[in-house]
């Protein structure tokens, strides 16, 4: 399995020489995937599923445990049936172009994202393909990175889902933590409970309805149709968006009880499925159209897989193959009219059908699948989740349904409005005249008429497609049962829902004219694209005001904030409770007391100067006063280092100083106010401080210890040195590690200044 | 402003001593107060007379090499020599020892924290020499201008 995803790589250097073959060497891939996934269906359709272990971080108990189980069986044929597909269409639809290189390979390392997305049963593993679908979702509707309209299209779909995908981390990990395992089949088989299982469990679904675009986090998959044609088809009809849903189906059954679950899952799901079916009905971009109508479809979805009954995730199982089969076909009939007309407008295009007969055909029946039209997959799809939702024993059943047959409606309107709107002759056509429209070749057709043929195939034949759905729904949920696809179940409420569904579509068809004209009068609703916009202006907003705040520019502001934080923070717990020593010696020798009043007489004269120079001088005194100290108290090599880096920081302040003005700035009396009761408090406290550590000591000293090791263990007599070098020399490489980091910051100094003299005059 | 004479032939006569301490003081630190930290630094302030009296001409003169290799040279040295007993199976920063027999200086006892040492006393020069480099552009000399000196 894992072969599968390396071969994305590899094609990644590959696909930069083969030009105009290169999607049709991509699309061997997805063809081997799809050849291996059916040689496997024996073994799974058993009940048997297929587990690899690839030991990835086994210290941490991490392992891609990959597992092909009915459900992940259909996601497989799904990805690599489609993959090829599109791939084989890439070749028409894109031609010759230097970028498709990186677009075939992007597209390719998606697919096997994909797959391990599926077939992972390790949270985290799940997490990181999620995550690389993320990203190469990014890349792929950013492909046409000219366009601002692409990039910003791009960056919002990565930090919807990002986040989403962050917040089901999150989820992920409390889970794994409540289960005592990562492994999802093994979670799934003893779920844990509890309030944090709740918690862990809305923080999932979060993450899943970001990347299924459900309501109020739907806004990106509209503006992603700025992506190529394919890539639309592909990631954001048939594919990625379905990840969530994935997610969603895996855990409903066994979760679907909890408190939060259904709220959440129904209120999105529902709430999408309106929303996406309204706004459909409103676009004038065939594209977009099909992207409202993909987020109405999702939120069924969502809905089905989502309520965790055995038939409502039957129904689920089939309108995902279902939506797959008639969306993507829909989506690449789109992309060949755009090709051949350059314009996807409906408002331009009319009577397609007479230039384009074959695409006007296939299109129909697609579009009557989407519109749940008998005797299509479509229709027996939309029957089950009628009779699914209908069925079950939830609350609020009668409200679910409702929903439901009017999202129908509006499905079947839409889909009326794709069909007439492209080949009709409902409106004079405003095309340029004279402009003739080619024939496409049969194989850039080829594409769309497969899936075209899944969608006839399953309708007229449900028992071709039945054992997948039936495998894929009893790996969720044993209580499937014996349930078949069938285009006839008999005279029961289903149907008649059904029937009331296609009258209230077909009403809604012959009024369009009416129901535009009222949709276009009526203020558009806020949308959530723009409440997105509003949240990431005002979050830039923010970080630009919090950063003009905090990062003031000026050296003294920077020192006060630093100096007050060391005094109010040790301070406080100075203040709290220390124990102070109980007797304190005045001096040990009268040589301290004469280094004392040097180094106070400097430090109070270094604060009077008013030249930088002679300030850098008495601080240097004070500093020499210290090595004195240090000599008195018996520490030679302290005393060594304090001195010559003493010397060496004067000779390096005066190299700076020379730069600067002789004099100190004359400040404000108030800003100096305010240094000098700093500067005191900060003195204050160290004085404090120093008392109390030495107070402070309960344990002998490590130094103790250094003492007797130094000779005998490292061969050392300098304790100081052996310490360095030795006992604790993983410290000091860290040191003159930062050291280094350092001295390349004084070459960074030194250029810029460089630079800065070549641009004077 | 020309710096003095005298200050000029003083720091002339002392370079080279002072670098002959600084290593002294690599050397000994194992046994006496020293060791790499402030052999390099002595080294340094070595440096920085000379910078003060000559400008950069003058430290450039002194060590022809570019500092940043110096800087890696001393890591690399300290990084391998704590690395290298866990080759031979040891411990990270494992010592060995060993007595050597040098001339004129007799028996010596030779530890391997020596060239973690060696690497530490590198970086620190290389460190200074930099800074004096990159700081250090328009002081002393016959350009030199400000109060210094």
């Amino acid at each position: 399995m894992a072969i599968h995803l390396f071969g994305a790589a590899v094609l990644l250097a590959l696909a930069r020489r083969l030009g105009v073959r290169v999607f049709l060497t991509a699309a061997v891939v997805p063809a081997i995937v799809l050849v291996w996934a059916i040689s496997q269906t024996g073994a799974v359709l058993d009940g048997d599923p297929l587990v690899e272990t690839i030991r990835w971080a086994p210290g941490l108990g991490l392992d891609i445990r990959l597992r092909l189980d009915g459900f992940a069986l259909l996601f497989v044929l799904l990805v690599a049936g489609v993959g090829v597909l599109v791939f084989t269409y890439s070749r028409w639809y894109l031609g010759d172009d230097p970028r498709n290189g990186r677009l075939a390979a992007t597209l390719l390392t998606f697919a096997g994202s994909m797959l391990g997305l599926v077939l992972a049963d390790n949270l985290l593993a799940l997490f990181v393909f999620w995550e690389l679908t993320t990203v190469t979702s990014f890349l792929l509707i950013g492909t046409d990175d000219t366009k601002p309209s692409a990039r910003s299209a791009a960056l919002q779909a990565l930090l919807t889902t990002g986040v989403g995908g962050l917040a089901m981390l999150a989820g992920f990990v409390l889970l794994g933590q409540q289960a005592g395992t990562f492994t999802l089949s093994e979670i799934l088989a003893s779920p844990p409970s509890g309030t944090v299982t709740d918690i862990a469990l809305v923080l999932v679904l979060a993450g899943a309805l970001t990347k299924s675009a459900q309501a109020p986090f739907h806004s990106w998959l509209p503006r992603a149709m700025a992506a190529p044609t394919p890539v639309s088809a592909y990631l954001h009809s048939a594919t990625m968006v379905k990840a969530g849903i994935y997610v969603i189906a895996r855990f409903a059954p066994v979760f679907a009880e909890t408190m939060p679950w259904r709220p959440i899952v129904l209120t999105a799901g529902l709430a999408s499925m309106l929303i996406g079916g309204y706004r459909a009905l409103r676009q004038h971009d065939l594209k977009l159209l099909l992207a409202f109508g993909t987020v109405s479809q999702l939120g069924l979805l969502v809905v089905l897989l989502g309520l965790g009954t055995a038939q409502a995730t039957f129904a689920g199982c089939a309108l995902l193959l279902a939506h797959a089969a008639f969306k993507a076909a829909l989506f690449l009939v789109v992309g060949v009219i755009d090709h051949q007309t350059k314009t996807r407008d409906i408002r331009v295009l009319s009577g397609l059908a007479t230039e384009l007969p074959a695409l006007a055909v296939i299109a129909a029946i697609s579009a009557a699948s989407m519109a749940g039209i008998p005797p299509l997959l479509g229709f027996i799809a939309k029957e089950l989740a009628l009779e699914g939702v209908t069925a079950t024993e939830v609350p609020l059943r009668v409200l679910i349904g409702g929903s439901v047959v009017i999202g129908g409606m509006l499905t079947f309107a839409y889909s009326a409005r794709f069909q007439l709107g492209a080949f009709g002759r409902g409106r004079p056509a405003r095309r340029e005249t004279g402009q003739v429209i080619e024939r496409p070749p049969v194989a850039f057709l080829a594409p769309a008429a497969a899936l075209t043929a899944v969608t006839v195939v399953g309708g007229f034949f449900p028992g071709a497609l039945d054992w997948l759905v039936r495998a894929g729904a009893a790996s969720l949920d044993d209580r499937v049962g014996d349930a078949h696809l069938a285009l006839w179940h008999g005279v029961n409420l289903a149907l008649v829902l059904s029937a009331v569904t296609l009258a209230g579509g077909l009403t809604l068809v012959v009024t369009r004219r009416h129901l535009e004209r009222l949709q276009f009068s009526l203020p558009s609703a806020p949308g959530a694209d723009r409440a997105y916009d509003a949240l990431v202006g005002g979050l830039l907003q923010g970080a630009a005001a919090v950063t003009g705040f905090v990062q003031s520019g000026s050296l003294p502001v920077y020192l006060t904030v630093i100096l007050l934080t060391v005094v109010a923070v040790p301070g406080a717990a100075l203040a709290l409770g220390t124990s102070w020593p109980s007797s304190l010696t005045f001096a040990h020798t009268p040589l301290q007391i004469v280094i004392g009043v040097v180094s106070v007489v400097a430090a109070v004269a270094a604060c009077r100067q008013t030249r930088r120079f002679s300030a850098v001088l008495l601080l240097g005194v004070v500093g020499y006063a210290m090595a004195g100290l240090f000599v008195l108290h018996g520490a030679p090599d302290l005393a060594l280092t304090q001195l010559v880096v003493e010397t060496l920081l004067i000779v390096l302040f005066m190299l700076v100083l020379s730069r600067l003005p002789g004099e100190f700035p004359t400040r404000s009396r108030q800003s100096r106010v305010v240094a000098a009761w700093v500067a005191m408090a900060v003195a204050a406290f160290v004085f404090a401080f120093s008392l109390a550590a030495t107070a402070a000591r309960r344990e002998d000293p490590v130094s103790n210890a250094y003492l007797e090791r130094a000779y005998p263990e490292a061969g050392g007599r300098n304790v100081v040195n052996v310490v360095l070098v030795d006992f604790r020399g993983l410290d000091t490489l860290g040191e003159i590690a930062v050291l280094a980091v350092a001295a390349v910051g004084a070459i960074m100094l030194g250029r810029g200044r460089r630079r800065e003299d070549l641009d004077r005059p | 402003m020309k710096p003095s004479l005298i200050l000029d032939r003083c720091v002339r006569a002392e370079f080279h001593t002072l670098l002959l301490i600084s290593v002294f003081l690599l050397l000994a630190g194992h046994n006496q107060p020293g060791g790499g930290f402030v052999g390099g630094l002595v080294a340094g302030a070595a440096l920085a007379l000379r910078l003060l009296v000559g400008g950069v001409g003058e430290v450039h003169q002194a060590i022809r090499l570019h500092p940043l290799p110096i800087v890696g040279g001393g890591l690399l040295l300290s990084g391998a020599t704590a690395l290298a007993p866990l080759v031979a199976g040891g411990q990270l920063l494992e010592s060995a020892k060993a007595t050597l027999s040098l001339p004129l200086l007799g028996t010596v006892p030779v530890s391997s924290t020596l060239a973690f040492d060696v690497g530490v006393y590198l970086v620190v020069v290389g460190l200074v020499l930099l800074l004096l480099r990159s700081l250090g552009g328009d002081v002393g000399g016959d350009d030199a201008e400000g109060d210094e000196g």
